[in-house]
């Protein structure tokens, strides 16, 4: 049994150095994910201030250019989050290959970007969430001692939801790293394109899909016991 | 005390939702320079809603604050420059928890008045010795007790150095025993000649430091007079039967 799981082992990985497969399949697939997590956070704080701006914000703006702009750009963000949170991220993953970027021929690039503008959907609403969750009297504290709303945000709300979201924005990285296994689709090699194309030229399929699903595993307990450290150390350092 | 008016209130209204809760009725009223005014009245008769409404935290529905000389509820007004002059304590501290108690004082005057990193932190290391406080300027609110954390939100306000400090019922969160340190800060500031408007539940506070007393009740002004006309001369009948229940 165990000799034969060897051999198996050999046959797929050694010969022919088809572990590179897996190697750099398991590089793309964190490159992907590590940039499309960053594309997502940037996205998902300029989203999260616009949305939340707005909403405390509608009812002392005056009419004028300046509140049908914001309104305009409030019904652009609403939009972005409806769509993308109601399409299955395969079907984005296609149309952004095929449709958006045509012209381009670096998937890596590709779904990159339709991750980042993917995850960015999801952050949004976390970081919302953050926002919300930072105590009123802590944006009157610092309205009342002459912060405009902006500084208000900066100095004193976005470091404190920041803080609330951290463990959130760790599962969105562990979920994201999941989802990039589509990545196949549009022919990028990532960690499971790598394991499916050791399948196909070994035509044994047990070895290659089994060796990829533990290496998710793996990094998935690994980060969420990183996750776990960084949610007890953040609880801490509270009152 | 001078004559000079520092704030005054024109016939304010302020009602929630859309007319529904009466707030405030219509206050006129005027704060002098130097004046310490204690607000003083049943639970929801309008006292914060009034104090709030100072520095425009509530948006009056109508009526004027006129604040050394701006009209406070005209929408060109920049009030981020105003609210600089007019510090406010909160019952709940509202210190910033993501900073250290020096951080706290000192990001304001080097935000917004443009003061360097040794200014700011001389200035606040002074204001910190003056309530006892200064050994604890690197710590995080979170390490220090209720009492503790407001006098520092008192010395956050002053390093803004304003002109006027509005405090809304600064010891009711505060453990008994707490309450006095606190409010002997307040008396060295309103003895420095500090202009306070002050919403208290402490009458023996508002009898020995207050200039003038305002009853509220109801959102209007139903009794003002010095400390002496209010709680050893009531003739309200609704303060009268107020300062039963709490002296
Ligand atoms: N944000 C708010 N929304 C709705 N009603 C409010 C709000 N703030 C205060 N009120 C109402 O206004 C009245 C006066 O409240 P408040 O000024 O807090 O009274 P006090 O400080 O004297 O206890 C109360 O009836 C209260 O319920
Ligand atoms: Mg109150």
């Amino acid at each position: 049994m165990f000799e034969k799981l060897r051999e198996e082992f050999v046959f797929n990985f050694i010969e022919g150095a088809r572990w590179k497969y897996i190697v750099n399949g398991l590089g793309v697939t964190l490159k992907v994910t590590f940039l499309a997590l960053l594309l997502g956070t940037a996205i998902g704080l300029v989203v999260a201030s616009i949305r939340s701006s707005y909403d405390q914000n509608k009812e002392d703006l005056r009419p004028g250019l300046w509140k049908t702009l914001f309104k305009l750009l409030n019904g652009l963000c609403n939009l972005y989050l409806t769509i993308i949170r109601g399409t299955p991220v395969v079907v984005q993953l296609l149309i952004g290959y095929f449709i958006v970027f045509v012209s381009s021929n670096d998937t890596v690039l590709v779904a990159t970007l339709v991750f980042g503008i993917n995850s960015g959907a999801y952050i949004t609403e976390i970081i919302r969430g953050g926002i919300m969750s930072v105590d009123k009297g802590q944006f009157e504290a610092g309205r009342s001692i002459g912060f405009n709303y902006l500084q208000t945000m900066r100095l004193v709300i976005i470091p404190q939801a920041f803080k609330n979201v951290l463990p959130s924005l760790a599962n969105e990285f562990i979920a994201l790293l999941k989802e990039t296994a589509v990545c196949g689709y549009i022919g990028l090699m990532d960690l499971t394109k790598g394991g499916d194309v050791i399948r196909g030229r070994t035509f044994s399929a047990f070895m290659p899909l089994i060796v990829v699903a533990l290496i998710y595993l793996l990094l998935v307990i690994i980060f969420s016991k990183l996750v776990g450290i960084l949610e007890r150390r953040l609880r801490r350092s509270e009152h | 005390m001078s004559t000079e008016v520092l704030i005054e209130v024109q016939d304010l209204h302020k009602s929630f939702g859309v007319g529904k809760i009466h707030a405030l009725n219509g206050i006129s009223t005027s704060i002098r320079r130097g004046e310490v005014v204690c607000i003083i009245g049943p639970s929801g008769s309008g006292k914060s809603t009034f104090l709030r409404c100072l520095n425009l935290l509530e948006k009056p529905t109508s009526g004027k604050i006129i604040f050394e000389g701006n009209d406070l509820t005209d929408a060109k007004v920049n009030l981020n420059l105003h609210r600089q002059r007019m510090g406010m304590v909160f019952q709940q501290f509202n210190l910033f928890p993501n900073m250290t108690i020096m951080k706290n004082l000192t990001c304001a005057p080097m935000t917004l008045k443009k003061l360097s990193k040794a200014d700011a932190e001389a200035r606040a290391l002074e204001l910190l010795r003056r309530v006892g406080l200064a050994d604890r300027a690197s710590s995080y609110p979170y390490q220090l007790s209720g009492g503790q954390k407001q006098r520092v939100a008192i010395v956050r306000a002053l390093c803004m150095q304003p002109d006027v400090m509005l405090f809304d019922e600064p010891t009711s969160a505060l453990d008994p025993e707490m309450v006095g340190e606190v409010l002997d800060v307040m008396k060295e500031l309103a003895a420095a000649g500090m202009t306070m408007a002050v919403v208290t539940h402490e009458m023996g506070f508002a009898r020995e430091v207050a200039s003038r007393v305002l009853f509220l009740d109801e959102g209007k002004i139903a009794a003002s007079g010095t400390p002496d006309e209010i709680f050893n001369h009531p003739e309200n009948e609704r303060l009268k039967s107020f300062l039963a229940k709490v002296l």
